[in-house]
């Protein structure tokens, strides 16, 4: 049997983040890191670029060959995790491999979920989660015309972009009554909407699909209200969610992802999990989330790393705060924190039609719960921290809803110093 | 390991030109031939109720958190420059580095379309060059530890010094550079009263320690060297000792050392006072401080006599190199240490290096060196170096100081003082650098 004192298993940004902060302070234990992809490292994120052509495949690679050679590191790929024996601390792989580890990250992502419409499954149809989706992807949009995109989340708004920008009639079908629900509120997502209106996208929101045929060269959607599109590509961005048959038969305790806690820590001995397969506190609440976004992803590899290695500087998680910043079509979206007001939260908006700008801030007790704004100059990372560290804003806060870019930089500059 | 280059702002400095924007226009100017200060990749912020200005700008961080947020590789550290490279190729305009940033390093240039963060001008920042008060300067980081980390420290980990201890800095730095051939007298004060010298058998030092009396540290050093020396074996005899152990009870054998040029290294670590017995004044307290024994009450607002300055005492011994050094300086201070340790070869050499105290100085254990920075910056404790037979000379520019309120105001000990007493301290710090000019040949 093979052995390693770290295993991670997933080759993304929780699990590069986590080799990066145990080689900080553990340089010689065996890391084994094994990813399902048989692509060199990557972001999910980038994939709607690889599909338009603005990003080649071998120019997003985030740890080369050397990268892993240099810090001891064994790089598994084209394989991946099947089993777990707790109590023995043994891996299963899908090629039959079994690796004896002292630690376990499980930082394995999210999958696409696939909706349960009639006819799709006969149907072929595009998914965007892995580099390999992302070429096919590619290739087919280079031969194709019109193509419906099933979702308005982020791939689905990225896909359904980058598809326009590769020449193609493109129309996005979403249930909601808005884009991106959950990151902006109303306002700021009709403002996206129009942006894609205008740029010849066609927004069909508040809509269901009921069919879906195959048919030559393509197929026919088939709405609630009994309209139909067709298509000769179909991309399905209905969200995502993690893969979790793996854990079968031990005692990590799972509900829409693996629950942890501010350690990044499961309910079983020796295994953490970090990103988009995690499900951890919530900053605002007292239930556990799932982020899915990537700087959490980041931070949770990271301390699950601290955690693991024992690295006396490890401060446990904060909770996640919903961050996005989207851009679409030269215009920028950002939204850090709580994007809806309740009644406890005072808020603060101010707009500008003919500039196309939006701001607004979202305060309770004088602290920053959150901010969203539209083409407005915003640092995001800075407020995030404002949000993070619950900063009494008392004193600057006719400054701050004046102008939140530079007095926020004077708050944080002024708090490191 | 190399040594990265990094712009430093010195935001007490900034507030002397009152929004003059001169970095933010250069920086403009040479990113984007405008006086549009949309373009300028530094951006120096209002502070606030009165505070000094506050900075966004690339820090170039060691660990970066913009470079692990970008999903397209465009950024990346170079491990050459230390910079943070942003390549245009690879972008793809998502901004999540801007999630990473806490500094307000890199933001969205609405007219460029991407985000732009400082790149040090190949080396050569226009910001600095434009800044006309110095509160923007490009230096080195990280030059002490890459030059010295590999060389032992000969103090034990865990010395019981109170948090923030300058005291503790200046002994381990200074023993390192000086290395392991070398007898070291501590005498009664907060050196080995934090257990560099012993306890309970056993000794915090890794080279022979001793402990003398405060009154009898460098003749007794005397003696072991002139010993040493009949043996044929060459080793620094060195004395780490306070203000008092130097300057007051010590000064009689310090002084007959010197005279004598016996071939010793003595290093004052001058705290302004007796802080490990309860923060009693010694002849180096300042003028106004409050100690336990110049308290401030109703008659008394602190001390009522002006310190001595015990280096240029010792610089009229004529011994062979006297300097003075502070923390903040440490460049300065091991090129110090460098010539020091060469002239105790040959004679006495003094180095009197301002230790401020957080313990007994009130001040928070975070704001040592600061208070240290600010002591020079203020020409209250000027850096000078003397060698025999030459002339003083300032090692930091005396030109331009900041107004003494600048180090006081850091310092509970000053408080209280009015200011009648503060025009008083203004008025020595500028009596003593004319004085040390005339010995420089300035004036």
């Amino acid at each position: 049997m093979n052995t390693t004192h770290y295993l991670i298993a997933g080759a993304s940004h929780a699990g590069l983040e986590a080799v990066h902060r145990i080689r900080l302070v553990d340089e010689t234990s065996p890391i084994t890191l094994v990813t399902r992809d048989a692509h060199a490292p990557y972001s999910p994120t980038i994939l709607p670029y690889v599909v338009s052509g603005q990003s080649a495949p071998e120019r997003v690679v985030l740890r080369k060959a050397d990268y892993f050679t240099q810090h001891n590191v064994t790089l598994i790929s084209d394989n991946e995790l099947v089993a777990i024996n707790e109590n023995d601390r043994v891996a299963s792989l899908k090629s039959g491999d079994q690796w004896q580890y002292e630690k376990l990250l499980l930082a394995t992502g999210a999958d696409p979920i696939i909706p349960p419409i009639p006819g799709l499954s006969e149907t072929p149809f595009h998914v965007l989660r892995t580099m390999q989706h992302a070429i096919d992807l590619r290739e087919h949009a280079g031969k194709a015309k019109r193509a419906v995109v099933l979702g308005a989340g982020l791939i689905g708004m990225h896909g359904a972009e980058n598809l326009r920008h590769a020449g193609l009639d493109v129309t996005i079908v979403e249930m909601c009554d808005q884009v991106l629900p959950g990151y902006f509120d109303p306002r700021a997502a009709s403002v996206i909407e129009t942006a894609f209106n205008d740029n010849g996208i066609h927004m069909v929101m508040g809509s269901r699909v009921v069919k879906v045929e195959s048919q030559d060269n393509g197929c026919r959607i088939t709405l609630e209200n009994g309209n139909s599109l067709e298509a000769d590509l179909l991309l399905v961005a209905t969200g995502v969610k993690p893969q979790l048959d793996y854990l079968k038969g031990t005692s990590v305790q799972v509900d829409q992802g693996v629950l942890v806690d501010r350690n990044m820590r499961t309910d079983a001995p020796n295994i953490w999990a970090a990103g988009d397969v995690a499900q951890a506190a919530d900053f605002y609440g007292e239930d556990k989330v799932m982020m899915g976004i990537l700087p959490d992803a980041v931070t949770q590899g990271a301390i699950a790393a601290m955690d693991m290695a024992e690295d006396h500087a490890l401060a446990p998680y904060v909770g996640g705060v919903p961050i996005n910043t989207y851009t679409f079509f030269g215009q920028q979206a950002i939204s850090v924190g709580q994007c809806m007001a309740d009644a406890q939260l005072e808020e603060l908006t101010r707009t500008d039609d003919d500039n196309q700008r939006y701001l607004k801030i979202l305060l309770k007790d004088n602290r920053l719960h959150g901010i969203s704004s539209i083409n407005e100059e915003m640092d995001a990372g800075i407020m995030w921290q404002l949000i993070l560290r619950k900063i009494d804003l008392t004193p600057v806060k006719d400054a701050f809803i004046a102008r939140p870019l530079e007095t926020g930089r004077a708050l944080m500059s002024s708090t490191w110093r | 390991m190399t040594a990265y280059n990094t712009i430093a702002f010195d935001p007490s400095r900034c507030e002397l030109c009152n929004d003059c924007n001169a970095c933010m226009t250069a920086c403009s100017q040479i990113k984007a031939g405008t006086d549009d200060l949309l373009h300028s990749r530094i951006k120096i912020v209002a502070g606030f109720n009165g505070n000094p200005p506050e900075l966004a700008l690339c820090r170039q961080c060691g660990d970066p958190e913009c470079t692990k947020s970008c999903p397209s590789t465009a950024l990346t550290k170079n491990p050459e420059t230390g910079l943070i490279d942003w390549d245009e190729s690879l972008c793809i305009d998502c901004l999540l580095c801007t999630v990473g940033c806490t500094y307000g390093g890199i933001t969205y240039n609405a007219e460029l379309k991407h985000v732009a963060k400082c790149d040090h001008c190949d080396g050569d920042p226009a910001c600095v060059k434009a800044c006309p008060s110095g509160a923007l300067t490009y230096i080195t980081s990280a030059s002490i530890f890459n030059e010295q980390h590999e060389r032992e420290d000969l103090f034990v980990p865990g010395l019981s010094a109170c948090q923030g201890c300058n005291s503790e800095m200046i002994m381990r730095h200074s023993l390192r550079k000086v290395g392991p051939d070398t007898v070291l007298a501590t005498p009664p004060g907060c050196i080995p009263g934090m257990g560099s010298v012993g306890f309970n058998g056993t000794t915090g030092t890794k080279v022979p320690v001793f402990h003398p009396l405060l009154t009898n540290t460098a003749s007794m050093l005397a003696g072991v060297k002139k010993q040493y020396n009949r043996m044929g074996r060459n080793v620094t005899a060195m004395a780490l000792a306070g203000d008092g152990g130097a300057g007051d009870v010590g000064f009689q054998s310090l002084s007959g050392a010197a005279e004598r040029n016996d071939q010793i290294l003595f290093i004052c670590v001058d705290n302004e006072g007796y802080m490990n017995t309860g923060m009693q004044a010694s002849g180096s307290t300042s003028y106004g401080s409050w100690t336990t024994t110049t308290p401030v009450g109703t008659e008394m607002k602190g001390k009522r006599t002006s310190q001595k300055n015990l280096a240029m005492i010792m610089m009229n011994h004529n011994c062979e190199y006297v300097a003075t050094a502070s923390t903040a300086f440490v460049e300065d201070y091991y090129e110090k240490l460098d010539k020091a340790l060469a002239a105790s070869e040959r004679g006495f050499a003094y180095l009197h290096i301002y230790s401020p105290c957080p313990t007994g100085w009130r001040f928070p254990s975070s704001q040592t060196i600061e208070v240290c920075r600010k002591g020079v910056e203020t020409n209250f404790a000027p850096l000078w170096e003397y060698e025999r037979g030459g002339e003083l000379r300032f090692t930091h520019s005396i030109d331009n100081p900041l107004p003494v309120e600048a180090y006081l105001n850091l310092s509970g000990k000053y408080r209280h003082v009015s200011k009648e007493q503060l025009a008083h301290i203004q008025e020595q710090v500028n009596e003593r650098v004319k004085s040390l000019k005339r010995f420089a040949g300035l004036n």
